[in-house]
């Protein structure tokens, strides 16, 4: 299975790689093994200035020092991590950030060894196309567009030929199993379809991560299944994701759980090894034994 | 992203809201249209003018009563032009570089034939000198000759409109017509001059100059001389010789005081040139606003566009789209826009520019076309870079949570 992902989705393909890019020179594996996907070092959100200031992100000031400890996370590769906490906990807010969509007021972010504070909007841009695959609550599928023409748009992006890209969206939509549905418009699909272009859209590219702000939250059980199923099984072949979600029943699915309260993470628990399957994977009838009503139809 | 890519997006953006896409089109469509059309109107009508000027003949110089231009003359006591003036005129050792001199008096009569009554515009009593002078040719019949005009013989040659509306299809040639009151034998039929201006040079009665002095208007001052000069060349001699006959005719001294008026085809067509020209300007003017209008039109649109699109934006942003790829897909639709009206407005305008209107035929400027679509081209790009650059300038987060 992982060799067959990687056959179809590869970093191979990824395409438009130049000399001297920034994204992509840093990227493949260092002679010291490979790089954590995420490594965040006192990352602090704040809003507002002053007496107004919003801590959405980072923990108390120190009386002392006066210095909010931020938030420091480690996402090794391979690895599933569920970022839970209720509303306000700041979970959006780190997404946004680990998702190059907002910057951090202060800390360091390497995100496949880039450090991305350094980078331009420019660079930005190219950094969200090769290295996150986004899968958003609200699905975001671009209006009246096909779900061919939606997967492909990120290899559009990133200057990938029109066959190659018509090739390689087919076969993302075809791992989600959407293969007879690439003809049909967001609003001709079902919201667990349209969460599911939303994956194949996210993996077209072979990002380094995918990055999934409560891809469930919108969907019924079923459909919460089968798109947790997918991630599943796209973690089992080596991409590392990272989920937001408050639901216990999603993180389950993680290796790791992380817990937000108030910007901080207060929990850190491990539930599988980084190097092995995610959990729904590898021991199927356990898993379904703790939740039964959770996974009746899940895994095709 | 190719530009071809560029392109089908824009399409597709466009037609997602075809109503609003085709009245912005409208808009430019309009714009580009009016340019063409009021241009091409504002030239036909100086075309139309030169035409007719120019069939007068450009040897032939027109004197008439009354000062300069604007007023200035300081002539104490305007003498009127007479027959005698021609006379003089005609002396070919004090203007020799004048051909043929050909008095005029114009009335304004009903002619009758046969039950049929037509109202013509101007009824000419002259010498026959005056047809080669006004560059007028007999279709039918001939001239009147010097005999009739001794005689004052009751004979006409009529214009080839005055002759369609009293005798229809039949020859008038022989045939006897009453103006007002006086009986009138035809004995030629002018060819048609074209119907250029506002009158109609082809409703007109040409009898010997005595016998219309006789019949209307007095044998009094005459309305005015038309004069042929030997050349075309010899217009500018010519001009001034009979400014020195006329001046001792009217015992003028000082030549800032004349109280008669010299004027050429020459400066007549300068005349008709430049008010042609402020009337051109003018229509430009108002189709340059319709223009305007359009492009301010794109803009709107586009900021609507924009503002209803910010959370596909965020998503394209999101997915990896670089700045220049959003900023060239609004641009691109707003080129698109301004390309297809202008290119609709290019055809509008040619179709428009093919009926007569207000009694111009219109003719067109090809550059006005070219300038026009090009116009309207840069107006797309120059109204729409503004909301594309505020469209490209979104922050995702922003973008992608505007509801």
């Amino acid at each position: 299975m992982k060799q067959l992902l990687r056959g179809r989705l590869g970093r191979d393909g990824t395409g438009g790689h130049r000399v001297g890019d920034p994204v992509t020179a840093a990227a493949e594996e260092s002679p010291w093994g490979p790089s954590p996907v995420i490594e965040v070092r006192s990352l602090l959100k704040t809003y507002g200035h002053g007496d107004a200031t919003v801590r959405a992100l980072g923990g108390e000031v120190d009386p002392v020092t006066g210095v909010s400890p931020g938030v420091d996370l480690v996402v090794e590769q391979g690895d599933m991590v569920a970022v839970m906490g209720s509303s306000g906990s700041g979970k959006s807010t780190l997404m946004n950030i680990l998702g190059c969509l907002d910057v951090p007021t202060s800390g360091r972010y390497l995100l496949d060894g880039i450090d991305v504070g350094g980078l331009d909007e420019h660079q930005l841009s190219l950094v969200r196309n090769r290295k996150i695959g986004f899968v958003f609550q609200s699905f975001n599928l671009v209006p009246r567009t096909t779900a061919l023409a939606q997967v492909e748009l990120p290899l559009a992006y990133a200057g990938v030929k029109a066959a190659e890209r018509r090739r390689r969206a087919r076969a993302a939509l075809e791992l989600v199993g959407l293969g007879d549905r690439v003809d049909h418009r967001p609003n001709e699909l079902s919201g667990g379809q349209q969460q599911r272009v939303a994956v194949a859209r996210a993996l077209v590219t072979a990002p380094a991560m995918l990055l999934a702000d409560e891809p469930t939250g919108n969907l019924d059980s079923h459909s919460t299944e089968d798109v947790l199923a997918i991630i599943d099984r796209l973690n089992a072949s080596g991409r590392t994701v990272v989920l937001i979600t408050h639901e216990d029943e999603v993180a389950r699915h993680a290796k790791r759980v992380l817990r937000l309260v108030d910007g901080q993470v207060v929990a850190d628990v491990r539930q599988a090894p980084v190097d092995g399957p995610p959990p729904a994977l590898s021991d199927p009838a356990v898993f379904a034994a703790h939740a039964p009503h959770a996974l009746t139809s899940g895994g095709s | 992203m190719n530009p071809f890519e560029t392109l089908r997006f824009a399409v597709g953006g466009l037609a997602a809201n075809k109503v609003r896409s085709g009245l912005t089109m409208l808009g430019v469509l309009i714009g580009v249209a009016a340019v063409i059309i009021l241009l091409a109107v504002g030239n036909g009508s100086s075309q139309a003018v030169k035409d007719s000027i120019e069939k007068l003949g450009t040897n032939a110089l027109t004197v008439s009563s009354g000062g300069g231009f604007g007023g200035q003359s300081t002539a104490t006591s305007t003498k009127p032009l007479t027959v005698d003036d021609a006379r003089a005129l005609a002396d070919p050792a004090s203007a020799p570089d004048v051909e043929s001199v050909a008095p005029e008096v114009t009335t304004s009569q009903t002619a009758l034939y046969d039950g049929t009554s037509h109202s013509v515009n101007q009824v000419v009593g002259t010498y026959p000198a005056y047809f080669k002078a006004s560059n007028s040719k007999v279709a039918k019949g001939d001239y009147f000759s010097a005999d009739d005009v001794l005689n004052s013989r009751k004979v006409a040659v009529i214009g080839s409109t005055t002759a369609t509306d009293l005798f229809g299809t039949a020859s008038p040639v022989g045939r006897k017509i009453v103006v007002g009151g006086t009986p009138f034998t035809v004995v030629g039929v002018l060819e048609t001059k074209g119907g250029t201006g506002f009158q109609d040079p082809d409703d007109t009665v040409i009898a010997p100059l005595p016998t219309v002095q006789n019949a209307f208007t007095g044998f009094g001052p005459i309305s005015q001389i038309l004069v042929e000069a030997k050349s075309a060349d010899a217009t500018t001699p010519a001009q001034n010789e009979i400014t020195t006959v006329l001046m001792s005719q009217h015992g003028i001294k000082d030549s800032s005081a004349l109280d008669f008026r010299v004027s050429s085809q020459a400066s007549l067509l300068t005349t008709q040139a430049s008010t042609n020209k402020t009337f051109t300007v003018l229509l430009g003017a108002v189709a340059a606003i319709s223009l305007l209008v359009g492009g301010i039109g794109i803009t709107n649109i586009m900021l609507v566009t924009v503002t209803e699109r910010t959370r596909e934006i965020g998503i394209r942003k999101a997915i990896g789209a670089p700045k220049g790829v959003i900023l060239g897909q609004f641009l691109a639709e707003s080129t698109l826009l301004s390309l297809v009206g202008g290119g609709l407005g290019v055809v509008g305008g040619l179709v428009g520019s093919r009926f007569t209107i207000v009694g111009i035929t219109p003719v067109v400027i090809p550059q006005s076309v070219v300038w026009a679509f090009v116009i309207a081209v840069a107006i797309g790009l120059f109204f729409g870079s503004y909301p594309a650059n505020r469209a490209a300038s979104l922050r995702p987060i922003e973008a992608l949570r505007h509801e």
